[in-house]
């Protein structure tokens, strides 16, 4: 579980998070949503690390990612998996040669161990045969799957995601989405994703968190969304006209049918 | 402003330098990554620097003929100031100038690109220090190769002389080869190395430098390809001054 304590972040004078608090449960797809500039984006960075809070605590099933020295925050990272909003695979390596890398980097494995992982882990995100491609040899739907493939490679405790379904036809963005909601509950992941695309959050949306203009103003699953009064979040929601017919079809039937 | 803005990029260099020049995480990637390395920023600079070489080596002669033509200056004098322009000069620090063109762009747009793809950052979230794991190889390869590239520079130099002098009649070929082996100075030829291998590091760091820190796109990237060249040139200027002083008075 992750925990987020009262997190601000500014720059240069302009506050981007005003205060954030939010909980990631594991075992649940965690979707953080909101408009482009909400600060979604900065508040993902900050889980990871790459930004630092001004001021705040991000915990990670108890220990405090802000107070961490640069030993630990190393450790920690080894626990995290993360798919970039454009897969960010290294071109120079094959797609086997990317999900190896972080095998190669932190585990003792032999090189007949680290393949059998990595081939395991192609199977897993049904990539099999795509081996010895390179990122740009494939499509961007294949990426985001070797993405992910290397982001489990080490068996991670936490899995963030950065709009992964942006770039994707809608077919492909179902598919991810359900590649990531799987292996968040096979094996036992605090997934967290950050993201504007409404069909995730209808779709695999357990935790939904939303943030706008730097301040969290919505927390629940996909089942309450429909019936939400908060006016920021049925604005983004419910802008286009399908998720209109959705929320009355919703509003009408009482429910809709889920994808499986 | 200029002043502040100068001082606040050095000292981010020398943050950034340090982060290079720790220990690797792996030695064995980090071999395999440094013999990558030498192969694409080293040898692959072969062709480049030998066919430089042997034209500059042509012209330095022809031009030291017909410029310190004078029955008072002995013939073989046009060999023996071949030799030591090339010793001295242009086998390490022109040789640095073009190749900062060269290598230093390479290594700006490829880890500019890397870091504007998301892939620097991919590595970070992996616990792996970037800096260290892409620059550390790239900086011990090419100061390694540096004398490789110096020395095929200087032979290769020599021949576009000898060249001269076999194939026109501006000076004779014994007189040529008399004058690139009179008053030999080894001094100079560690002169050279010294100089080439500061250099080289001057071109890999601060071309990586200007890589790692690109925020944008693909503009941006070919900017701090260019001010990675431009940084590189003035430094090896800087120092080729510098070194000089130090080194031959």
């Amino acid at each position: 579980m992750i925990e987020v304590k009262d997190v601000v972040k500014a720059f240069d004078g302009r506050t981007v998070l005003h205060g954030i608090d939010a909980t990631f449960y594991t075992g649940k797809t965690n979707l953080i949503i909101g408009q482009s500039g909400s600060g979604k984006t900065v508040l993902m960075k900050s889980l990871v690390g790459l930004l630092r809070p001004d001021k705040g605590q991000i915990l990670f099933d108890g220990r405090n990612l802000l107070s961490m020295n640069t030993e630990e925050v190393k450790n920690l990272r080894k626990e995290i998996g993360m798919l970039f909003q454009g897969s960010a695979l290294f071109d120079s390596e094959t797609v086997l040669g990317n999900v190896m890398f972080p095998l190669v980097m932190f585990t003792d494995m032999s090189k007949e161990e680290m393949t059998e992982r990595a081939l395991f882990c192609l199977e897993r995100v049904n990539l099999k045969g795509a081996e010895n491609k390179y990122p740009a040899e494939i499509s961007g739907g294949m990426q985001k799957r070797v993405a992910i493939a290397r982001a489990i490679a080490l068996n991670p405790k936490y899995l963030f995601c950065d709009e992964p379904n942006s770039g994707l036809d809608p077919k492909t963005s179902i598919l991810i989405d359900e590649l990531l909601s799987d292996i968040t509950h096979e094996y036992n992941i605090t997934t967290v994703i950050n993201t504007h695309d409404m069909n995730s959050v209808l779709g695999i949306g357990e935790n939904i968190i939303f943030i706008n203009k730097g301040h969290r103003e919505w927390v629940g699953d996909m089942s309450k969304i429909y019936n939400t009064t908060n006016e920021a979040l049925n604005d983004f929601v419910f802008a286009t006209r399908l998720f209109q017919e959705v929320r009355e079809y919703v509003a009408e039937h009482g429910t809709i049918q889920q994808r499986k | 402003m200029i002043i502040t803005s100068a001082i606040g990029t050095f000292g981010r260099y020398c943050m950034f330098v340090k982060r290079v020049f720790s220990l690797p995480d792996r030695w064995g990637v980090f071999f395999r990554r440094t013999i990558a390395e030498m192969s694409k920023l080293g040898v692959d600079s072969i062709p480049l620097v030998m066919i430089i070489s042997v034209f500059i080596g042509a012209v330095i002669a022809i031009q030291m003929q017909l410029n310190i033509a004078s029955p008072l200056i002995p013939a073989y004098s046009v060999g023996l100031a071949t030799r030591d322009i090339v010793l001295l000069e242009f086998s390490n620090s022109i040789l640095c100038l073009i190749l900062a063109g060269k290598v230093g762009s390479n290594i700006a747009s490829e880890i500019g690109t890397m870091r504007v793809t998301e892939q620097i950052d991919a590595l970070e979230i992996m616990g792996v220090n970037s800096a260290n794991f892409l620059v550390l190889p790239k900086i011990v390869a090419f100061v390694l190769f540096m004398p490789v590239l110096g020395a095929l520079c200087i032979g290769t130099s020599m021949v576009g002389g000898y060249s001269v002098a076999v194939f026109t009649d501006l000076i004779t070929v014994s007189r040529f080869v008399y004058g690139l082996q009179a008053f030999f100075q080894e001094w100079y030829v560690w002169y050279g190395l010294i100089k080439s291998l500061v250099f080289a590091f001057i071109i890999a760091s601060t071309s990586s430098f200007f890589g790692y820190y690109v925020k944008g796109g693909a503009l941006q990237v070919g900017k701090a390809s260019t001010d990675g060249v431009v940084c590189s040139s003035i430094f090896i200027l800087l120092f080729d001054v510098i070194l000089t002083k130090l080194l031959l008075q």
